[in-house]
C-alpha cells in the first residue's frame, strides 16, 4: 500500500515536471510582459534593461532550468503583476477556489446522485422525464451563460443573492473561510450552483445508467426474492455496486471543477485562483501562470490517488485479490 | 398584546440602526480590473494612476477640465528659461503624521527618477531638483521645457521618513525581493487606506487631516473599488444596488442603462485617438514578397486609404454613436489641439480609385490589417469594418486580429515593427502635443519615434518636434505644432479615426454628482452622495 502511494507520488513530481516545461514552452505565443510592465511610453532602454532583469533574454530551456531551480529552493518569483510572491497570492486564493469546488461538488452529489437514483427506478415516472429534459440544459449551456442568467434571476430581478464576489469572510487559523456565515452562504451560492450544474447532470445520467445496468442482475432479483425491503435493495445492494465508477468519474470531475471554475470564477468576480490565472494570462505574468499550472498538476494527480485508495475502501475484492498477492 | 409592542420597539430601533449605518455615505464603485500596486512610481497605468491620485499629493493637481491648480506647491514662476521655483504648503501631514517638508519632494524625485520607475517619463527633462529652505524648492530641466508644469500632475510625493525607515527606496519590479511600498500607501491626499484585498477590494477613508479638507467636496465617508473583470456581471451589479458606479458600461448596454430609472449614464470624450499607420521605410512591402515594391512609400496611396475609410459609418455602426470622428493626432482639450485641422478626411472611393491607378494599382495590392481585439473598445470590430472599406477601392486585406500582449508585441520594437498596416490608440501622458510628436509622428533615428510603427518620416517635421520640446513662448510654439500637425495631415502620415466616447453608469438612488475626468478615472474628491 505504501509502496502504491510513493510511486504515484513519483508519478506525480514528473507530470508537473513535463506540465511546467509544456507551460514554458507555450508562453512564448502568449506575448511580451514587457510591454505589459512598461506601458507604452516605456524607452527602449527600459525595455531592454527589465527583459534582462526578468532573464527573458535567455533560451526557452534555460529560463525553465531557473525556474525548477528556484522551486526546488522554494522560490516561486513574483508576480509581474503585482510585485507579490507568488506562492504567498496562490495560498491567499486556494480558500475561495478550493471552497467553491467543494460546495459545488456537494450540490452535484447530494442532487444528482438521489436524481439519478430516482431517475434509475422509476424510468417512465414523468418526474424523471422532466429531470432528464431539464439536465439537457446543464450539459449543453455553457457556464458563463448559466452564471450570468442566474445573476439575472436571481441579483437582478429578485434581488435574493448578491452578484458579484465573495463576502462574509472569516478566518479560521489562517485559512479565510466564508461558509461560516450566512453572507457568505449567499455569495458562493449562485457560482457553486453554476459550477455544478454540468457534474449534477453528469452524476445523474451516469448513476441512472449504472442502476439500469445493476437492477437487471441476478443478485438482484434473489434479493428481491428473498423478500428483502425495496429500500434495503436498492440502495444497500444497486447504489453500492454503481459506485465505483461513480466514484472513478467525480474525482476526475473535481479535477474539471478546478479547470472550469477559471470561467466561474471571473463571471462572479470571485477572488480566486482561476480569476488569479485568468488575469495572469492578459497581463502575460509567466510567474503566475507556470506556478498555477503546476498546482493544478498536482491536484490532478492528488485527486487520481484519492480516488485509487477509495477503490480500496469501497470495493472488498481488491482488498481480498491484494492480500492474495495476486498480481493484476 | 406587551410582547408585540416591545416587539415593534425593537424593531423600531433596529431601523433607525440600519438608515443610522445608510447615513454613513459609503461609495462603491467598480471597473475591469484591480490595482497594479500602491507604489506610486512603479506604474503607470490607468486605473491604478487614478487610485495614486486619491492617495497621494503632488505638487500640482489637474481638474477635471484639465485645468491644472496648486496642491502641495502653492505657487511656482520660471526664473528662467531652465529654472523653475515652487512655493510649498506649509503645514501638510502625510497620514501617519509626518510633517510635509522639501525633503519629502527631493526624495521623491530621486525615488521616481529611477529607471526602473515606469513613470520616469514624467521627470526626463529635469536634470535636478534642489531644496533651497524647509519650504521651497528648484527645478533645473536638461533644457527649456514647456511641458514641465503639465508632467508635474504625474509626479508623485511620498514621505522621505516613512519610506527610509521601511527601506522602501527602490522600487521593484517583478524581479527581487517583496515591495513594501506597493503594500502600503502614505501620501498626503484626502483619502487614506484602510485595506486593499487584491483581486476583491480598496478600502479607503477620508483623511481627517488633510490640507484641504474644509474645501473638500465629496462626503464619502468609505470608498469601497471593486475590480469585476466581467461586463455583464458588472452591469448586473449595478442593476442590483450593489455598486454605486461602474464603468466602462459596453456599448451594447448603453440604450438600455439609459431606459432604466434608477440608473444614469454619464458619457463624454475620452483623450485618446485611435489611428491606423502604415509601413512607410521597408523597401517591400511584408505582404508583397518578391515583388520589390512597398506601395504606402506612394503619398497617394496612402491618401487612397484615408478617403476610403468612413469614419461617420465606423462611428454610426460599429460605435453606436459613442465616438467622435477626428482628422488630427490629438484630442480636443490636449496642449496644442487644432480646431481647423481636425475634419476627418473627406469619404471619396471613386477618388481613392482614381489615385491608386495613378499610383500604379488601378487592380489593388494585398495588405495586412494588425488590430488588437482587448484593448479599445471594439477595436476588432473597427477593423472588421474597415476591411470592406478598402476591398471596395480594390485593396485586398486580410485581418489579424489579436490579443494586446500579442498585438504590440508585433508591431512594435520587440519584433522590429512587424506590421505593414496596424492600428493603435494614444493618449499623451503629459496632455501635450510634443508628445504625440515624439513618440508617433517622427523618427530621426535619435530617440523618436517609440510608437512609431511604420516609420513615417519627415525631416521638417522632426526638426519642428524638436524645437516644439523647447520653445517657452506660447505663442510661437502653437504655431509650430500647427505646422508640424499640417504637414503630417497632407502626406497622410497616419490615418486617425477617432476618439472613443467614455461611459460610466451611475446609481441615481446614491450617487448626487460626480465629476468624469476625460481620461477615464475617478477622482474621490468630485464624488457627493445624497
Amino acid at each position: 500500500m505504501l509502496a502504491f502511494i510513493v510511486q504515484r507520488l513519483f508519478q506525480a513530481v514528473v507530470v508537473m515536471l513535463v506540465v511546467g516545461l509544456i507551460a514554458f514552452a507555450l508562453f512564448q505565443f502568449v506575448g511580451d510582459p514587457v510591454n505589459n510592465m512598461l506601458g507604452p511610453e516605456g524607452s527602449t532602454e527600459q525595455r531592454e534593461a527589465l527583459r534582462e532583469r526578468l532573464g527573458l533574454n535567455d533560451p526557452v530551456p534555460l529560463q525553465f532550468l531557473h525556474y525548477l531551480r528556484n522551486v526546488v529552493h522554494g522560490e516561486f518569483g513574483l508576480s509581474y503583476r503585482m510585485g507579490k510572491p507568488v506562492d504567498e497570492l496562490l495560498v491567499e486564493r486556494l480558500p475561495a477556489t478550493i471552497e467553491l469546488v467543494g460546495v459545488s461538488a456537494i450540490i452535484a452529489l447530494l442532487i444528482g446522485v438521489p436524481m439519478g437514483v430516482y431517475t434509475g427506478l422509476h424510468r417512465n415516472s414523468w418526474l424523471s422525464r422532466v429531470f432528464l429534459t431539464v439536465s439537457l440544459v446543464g450539459i449543453s449551456l455553457p457556464t458563463f451563460v448559466i452564471g450570468i442568467v442566474m445573476i439575472l434571476v436571481f441579483g437582478v430581478w429578485l434581488g435574493w443573492l448578491p452578484t458579484f464576489g465573495r463576502g462574509g469572510v472569516v478566518d479560521v487559523g489562517g485559512w479565510q473561510s466564508s461558509l461560516l456565515t450566512a453572507r457568505g452562504w449567499s455569495h458562493v451560492l449562485m457560482p457553486a450552483t453554476t459550477l455544478a450544474l454540468f457534474q449534477l447532470t453528469l452524476i445523474m445520467r451516469l448513476v441512472r445508467a449504472e442502476m439500469l445496468e445493476v437492477l437487471r442482475t441476478d443478485y438482484i432479483k434473489f434479493a428481491r426474492a428473498r423478500g428483502l425491503r425495496n429500500r434495503s435493495v436498492n440502495f444497500g445492494h444497486a447504489l453500492k455496486n454503481t459506485l465505483v465508477p461513480v466514484m472513478t468519474i467525480t474525482g476526475l470531475q473535481i479535477g474539471s471543477l478546478l479547470a472550469f471554475s477559471i470561467i466561474t470564477e471571473t463571471v462572479f468576480a470571485w477572488p480566486g485562483m482561476g480569476l488569479l490565472f485568468l488575469q495572469g494570462i492578459q497581463f502575460v505574468d509567466i510567474p503566475v501562470m507556470s506556478s498555477y499550472l503546476v498546482l493544478m498538476a498536482f491536484f490532478f494527480v492528488l485527486i487520481n490517488l484519492t480516488v485509487d485508495l477509495l477503490y480500496y475502501a469501497v470495493d472488498p475484492r481488491l482488498r481480498i485479490e491484494h492480500t492474495g498477492g495476486g498480481a493484476h | 398584546m406587551r410582547i408585540k409592542q416591545s416587539l415593534i420597539a425593537a424593531l423600531a430601533v433596529a431601523l433607525v440602526g440600519l438608515s443610522g449605518a445608510a447615513a454613513a455615505k459609503d461609495f462603491r464603485y467598480a471597473t475591469t480590473g484591480d490595482i497594479l500596486g500602491l507604489d506610486p512610481h512603479a506604474n503607470n497605468e490607468g486605473p491604478t494612476n487614478t487610485m495614486k491620485g486619491n492617495l497621494y499629493g503632488r505638487l500640482v493637481h489637474r481638474l477635471p477640465d484639465l485645468k491644472l491648480v496648486p496642491d502641495l506647491a502653492t505657487k511656482w514662476e520660471r526664473l528662467n528659461p531652465t529654472t523653475w521655483r515652487f512655493t510649498l504648503r506649509r503645514g501638510v501631514t502625510f497620514h501617519n503624521g509626518d510633517a510635509f517638508s522639501a525633503d519629502d519632494v527631493v526624495y521623491s524625485f530621486k525615488r521616481q527618477s529611477q529607471p526602473s520607475s515606469e513613470l520616469s517619463v514624467a521627470l526626463s527633462s529635469v536634470a535636478e531638483l534642489k531644496k533651497i529652505d524647509s519650504h521651497t524648492v528648484e527645478i533645473v530641466t536638461k533644457g527649456p521645457d514647456p511641458t514641465l508644469l503639465l508632467n508635474m500632475p504625474n509626479f508623485f510625493i511620498v514621505s522621505m521618513k516613512y519610506m527610509e525607515a521601511n527601506k522602501a527606496f527602490e522600487v521593484v519590479r517583478g524581479a527581487g525581493k517583496t515591495n513594501f511600498a506597493n503594500l502600503h500607501a502614505n501620501g498626503t491626499g484626502p483619502f487614506k487606506i484602510v485595506e486593499w484585498v487584491q483581486d476583491n477590494r480598496v478600502v479607503l477613508e477620508p483623511f481627517d487631516k488633510y490640507w484641504d479638507r474644509k474645501n473638500l467636496k465629496s462626503n464619502v465617508t468609505k470608498a469601497i473599488f471593486r475590480p469585476i473583470p466581467n461586463n455583464a456581471t458588472r452591469v448586473a451589479a449595478l442593476l442590483s444596488g450593489e455598486i454605486d458606479l461602474m464603468y466602462p458600461v459596453p456599448l451594447q448596454d448603453i440604450p438600455r442603462l439609459t431606459k432604466e430609472p434608477s440608473v444614469e449614464v454619464l458619457q463624454g470624450p475620452e483623450l485618446r485617438t485611435i489611428f491606423l499607420g502604415m509601413d512607410q521605410w521597408r523597401a517591400e512591402s511584408l505582404d508583397m514578397p518578391g515583388s520589390g515594391k512597398n506601395p504606402f512609400k506612394d503619398v497617394r496611396v496612402r491618401k487612397a486609404f484615408a478617403h476610403a475609410i468612413d469614419t461617420k459609418a465606423i462611428q454610426r455602426v460599429v460605435m453606436r454613436g459613442a465616438s467622435t470622428p477626428t482628422g488630427q493626432m490629438i484630442a480636443p482639450g490636449i496642449n496644442g489641439f487644432q480646431k481647423t485641422l481636425n475634419t476627418p478626411y473627406a469619404l471619396n472611393p471613386e477618388m481613392s480609385k482614381k489615385l491608386l491607378a495613378e499610383a500604379g494599382y488601378p487592380n489593388g495590392f494585398p495588405v495586412t490589417l494588425d488590430c488588437p481585439n482587448d484593448r479599445y473598445v471594439n477595436d476588432e470590430a473597427i477593423c472588421t469594418a474597415v476591411v470592406p472599406m478598402l476591398e471596395r477601392v480594390g485593396i485586398k486585406v486580410r485581418l489579424n486580429a489579436q490579443t494586446k500582449s500579442l498585438h504590440f508585441n508585433k508591431i512594435g520594437k520587440a519584433q522590429k515593427n512587424n506590421t505593414n498596416f496596424y492600428m493603435l490608440g494614444w493618449t499623451p501622458g503629459s496632455y501635450d502635443a510634443y508628445n504625440v510628436l515624439q513618440n508617433i509622428m517622427s523618427m530621426d533615428g535619435k530617440g523618436q519615434g517609440t510608437w512609431n510603427s511604420g516609420h513615417y518620416s519627415n525631416p521638417k517635421i522632426e526638426a519642428l518636434t524638436d524645437e516644439i520640446a523647447t520653445e517657452v513662448d506660447e505663442k510661437k510654439r502653437d504655431a509650430m505644432i500647427r505646422e508640424a500637425f499640417k504637414i503630417h495631415q497632407d502626406e497622410v502620415g497616419h490615418i486617425p479615426l477617432h476618439q472613443q466616447a467614455l461611459a460610466w453608469g451611475i446609481s441615481k438612488k446614491t450617487v448626487a454628482k460626480v465629476l468624469q475626468r476625460p481620461w477615464n478615472d475617478v477622482d474621490l474628491r468630485t464624488v457627493i452622495m445624497k
